[in-house]
């Protein structure tokens, strides 16, 4: 149940993905406060990638309602399931099994 | 008094790989409910716990900020895939440690087969663990950001403290 606000955090593209829609409540107050530690434009392609285009390129000058609900459900109900994590970074592939990211490294890939 | 978090769906198969909360979980979630009223002011964000297990800690601090908090697992080495974007964004950090003074074979190997033993060999002075992860937590709390750390007498608290003040400027409260 790896949640795009999580994935934004991890710093890799998706591959390979199966995802899952899931209610949650909707708290704006929250997704104001989390907007700074966000990084839009790895969340716009995520969010594309999986199929939703409702989030602007940009940020917008107004956090209206509209936003806000669809910024909510981008962050917050797009569950991934199963799939890979590729990071640009390290050059890794992470899966990720019964929703959640393995990023350990396995024995061989150490050192 | 907030019910501590629900475990009647671990049975004692899943207590062979995950630790099975104990007086010292227990310990920090009554901490952590002292602290309600600070914690609560924060306006937290996020918060991370470390070495999870079965989720009792972060379940329980999930209850007291609640009433929905979204909760994601990630396996991995400490905050290691995290530090990058998380620099000073860490509102809550929990750790209850492997913090059993050992010999430092029996933590490496208890980390290597990854076992249970894994969830309380600490090597020496029950240390070998804490101090990786210590060295990752200035940089990930945030400015008003709070880390909760279980320890016993035989890991020198107050070198504990005395370390984390020097290095990194962090006042403590045993």
């Amino acid at each position: 149940m790896v949640r795009l606000i999580t994935h934004n955090l991890l710093a890799c593209h998706f591959r390979d993905v199966q995802i899952e829609l899931r209610e949650a409540e909707f708290n704006p107050e929250f997704l104001k406060g989390f907007m700074p530690k966000l990084e839009w434009k790895a969340l716009v392609d995520a969010a594309r990638q999986l199929g939703d285009t409702t989030l602007p390129l940009e940020v917008p000058e107004m956090l209206d309602d509209e936003f806000l609900k669809n910024l909510h459900h981008v962050l917050l109900e797009i569950h991934v399931e199963e799939g890979v994590m590729s990071c640009p970074n390290c050059k890794h592939d992470y899966p990720i099994l019964n929703g959640i990211p393995n990023m350990l490294l396995a024995e061989h890939e150490i050192g | 008094m907030i019910p501590t978090p629900d475990l009647s769906h671990l049975t004692a198969k899943d207590y062979d790989h995950v630790y099975e909360p104990a007086e010292d979980t227990f310990l920090l979630l009554d901490a952590l409910e002292e602290d309600e009223r600070e914690l609560k002011d924060l306006n937290p964000s996020i918060s991370l716990e470390i070495g999870s297990g079965s989720g009792c800690v972060s379940a329980f601090i999930g209850k007291i900020l609640g009433p929905s908090v979204m909760l994601d697992v990630i396996n991995a080495s400490f905050a290691s895939p995290l530090t990058t974007r998380l620099k000073r964004a860490v509102d809550i950090i929990l750790f209850n440690p492997p913090y059993v003074p050992t010999m430092p074979e029996e933590m490496s190997d208890a980390q290597d087969r990854r076992g249970i033993s894994g969830s309380w060999a600490g090597g020496t002075d029950g240390m070998n663990v804490t101090n990786i992860f210590l060295d990752q937590v200035e940089e990930l709390l945030s400015e008003q950001g709070r880390f909760y750390l279980v320890a016993v007498a035989e890991n020198n608290v107050p070198g504990i403290q005395e370390r984390m003040s020097r290095l990194y400027g962090l006042r403590s409260d045993p």
